[in-house]
């Protein structure tokens, strides 16, 4: 076969398999806003659910997961970049960091019900938070640590060693070698990190399942000790356990879930591209 | 006998179970140019990157004897090896600039010195450039990124980073060997120069280098001093064979 022809065909080979992998997603996400579009007005994402959950808006749910999603970032942001620093920077390689390593790596693939049930066990009941912001946050957090850390530790590794010792031969200490050169290099990869842990944290329903997810509960919440509804459980739950609930609610959710994610999202990306044109090398 | 600026005391160097340097002393007159060549492998770079404890980085390496700068030995307990380096400054064989602009590469060492006036680092900063002989070209546009400029201009940019912290002694590991031979001659001419305020020590990246440059030199062979002479007499009249075979080019 003439090699032009091979190439032809291979290059029309991957485009097909790059459309089968966008394809579903633009086909859902289509879905979501078409049909979503009609039930979302003011009222909805500003309004308490009343009649069943069938009537009103989605607000506690939406103010939820924002509570949620800013607490796992407190949480779950210091511990994750310092413990990279440590883990990347200045920790010996010994079986023992490599163990750790390992461990980080898996911890990322755990299911998140896992991190769901430990939740549960640890914070709710053996830590006596009882179902509560304080307890889904914290399990969110685990839940978020090893993305985080896995992700950033790449990107720290992938600056070249010769920056520290350029730096620690004009008399730096190796935290300020760290702190002005390593850290700004590496900013860009540690927010890629930042981001995919969080995403996956405010979309996730089993992880609040049984830690801070209320199923109905139109005030907000007061206290790190009160439950909130989170908008991935009520969309579980209006999907699920509500018989008769209008179809357009229900997209409608997942509409403004989907542009919860998204904007946050966006708003990294634009972080990440400020912290990159500053990078030079 | 000369007061010796840095002198190494039957230093023996490991990494893991190689011996990179076996048992060798030496002493480095201040204000001078001392030259170590040799073969690759010889020990000639480690032996540079003691004198700093540049190589206290690396994991898995053992060392004996002692590095004495005026005197007192650098890996004594009590020394802070930030203020060591300071004083005793390195140029690497690639010209690797910070991320960053020309202006605060410069002033990098500075900034992590602590020092904060405006005026002195303004000062500094041109008066580094200037000695670097690469002022001149680059003064309209400092606060350009470093990663612009030509090979040639960030090795002197370079070698302008490490006096900026006015350091006593120089190290330089093969500073030309990435260079043309006319940035080559910019930075040996400037060499000469330097050597009236600081004490230069350099591994250079061939024998006609380290002739033009050298007041005094170093032969090293897999890890041995072989000779150590003035420049004027090692190179014309080598004593040891092996000095001999390699200045001839009969091997290395």
């Amino acid at each position: 076969m003439d090699r032009y022809v091979k190439q032809r065909m291979g290059f029309a080979f991957l485009t097909a398999c790059a459309i089968a992998v966008v394809a579903p997603i633009l086909v859902v996400i289509g879905l979501i806003f078409i049909e979503g579009a009609k039930a979302v007005s003011l009222e909805f994402i500003s309004a308490v659910p009343y009649g069943g959950m069938k009537e009103g808006g989605i607000f506690p749910a939406i103010v939820g997961t924002l509570i949620l999603t800013v607490g796992t970032a407190l949480a779950s942001i210091p511990v994750g970049v310092a413990g990279t620093i440590y883990l990347a920077e200045y920790a010996r390689d010994t079986w023992m960091t490599r163990a750790i390593r390992l461990a980080i790596v898996n911890l990322a693939g755990i299911p998140s019900i896992v991190y769901g049930l430990f939740g549960l066990g640890m914070f709710v009941l053996f830590l006596h938070m009882g179902t509560s912001i304080l307890a889904g946050v914290l399990t969110l957090a685990i839940m978020t640590l090893p993305v985080i850390i896995s992700t950033s530790e790449e990107a720290l590794r992938a600056v070249p060693m010769e920056f520290r010792t350029v730096s620690a031969s004009l008399g730096g200490t190796r935290w300020q070698g760290i702190r002005y050169i390593v850290l700004p290099q590496a900013m860009p990869g540690i927010i890629t990190g930042i981001i995919l842990g969080l995403l996956r944290a405010a979309g996730e329903t089993a992880p609040i399942l049984f830690t801070v997810a209320a199923f109905y509960l139109p005030q907000l919440p007061r206290s790190p000790f009160d439950q909130v509804m989170a908008l991935p459980y009520h969309l579980y739950v209006i999907s699920t356990q509500v018989p008769g609930m209008p179809m357009s609610v229900q997209y409608g959710t997942a509409l403004v879930l989907l542009i919860l994610v998204l904007s946050m999202n966006l708003i990294a990306t634009v972080i990440r591209s400020y912290f990159r044109r500053r990078r030079q090398w | 006998m000369v007061e010796k600026k840095v002198s190494a005391e039957n230093i023996n160097y490991f990494y893991g179970g190689n011996q990179a340097l076996r048992d060798v002393s030496l002493g480095v007159p201040a204000h001078s140019v001392t030259v170590f060549f040799g073969p690759a492998g010889g020990g000639k770079t480690t032996l540079l990157r003691l004198i700093n404890r540049l190589n206290d980085m690396v994991e898995n390496t053992r060392m004996t004897g002692r590095i004495l700068l005026d005197n007192k030995n650098i890996y004594d307990e009590d020394v802070d090896v930030a203020i060591l380096r300071r004083r005793v400054g390195m140029v690497f064989a690639l010209p690797l600039p910070l991320p960053g602009t020309i202006r605060e590469n410069v002033t990098y060492g500075l900034k992590l010195a602590g020092m904060r006036d405006g005026h002195r680092i303004a000062e500094i900063l041109e008066k580094s450039l200037v000695q670097a002989a690469i002022w001149d070209e680059i003064k309209d546009r400092l606060d350009s990124p470093a990663s612009s400029l030509s090979g040639g201009q960030q090795q002197r940019l370079c070698i302008a980073r490490s006096l900026a912290l006015e350091p006593e002694v120089l190290l330089l590991d093969e500073p030309t060997s990435g260079l043309d031979p006319i940035s080559t001659r910019k930075v040996e001419d400037s060499l000469q120069e330097l050597k009236q305020l600081y004490t230069i020590i350099i591994v250079p990246h061939s024998i006609q280098q380290a002739a033009r440059v050298a007041d005094q030199a170093a032969f090293f062979l897999m890890g041995d001093l072989i000779e150590y002479r003035p420049g004027t007499e090692i190179f014309t009249t080598p004593r040891d064979k092996r000095t001999e075979d390699y200045i001839t080019g009969r091997f290395g």
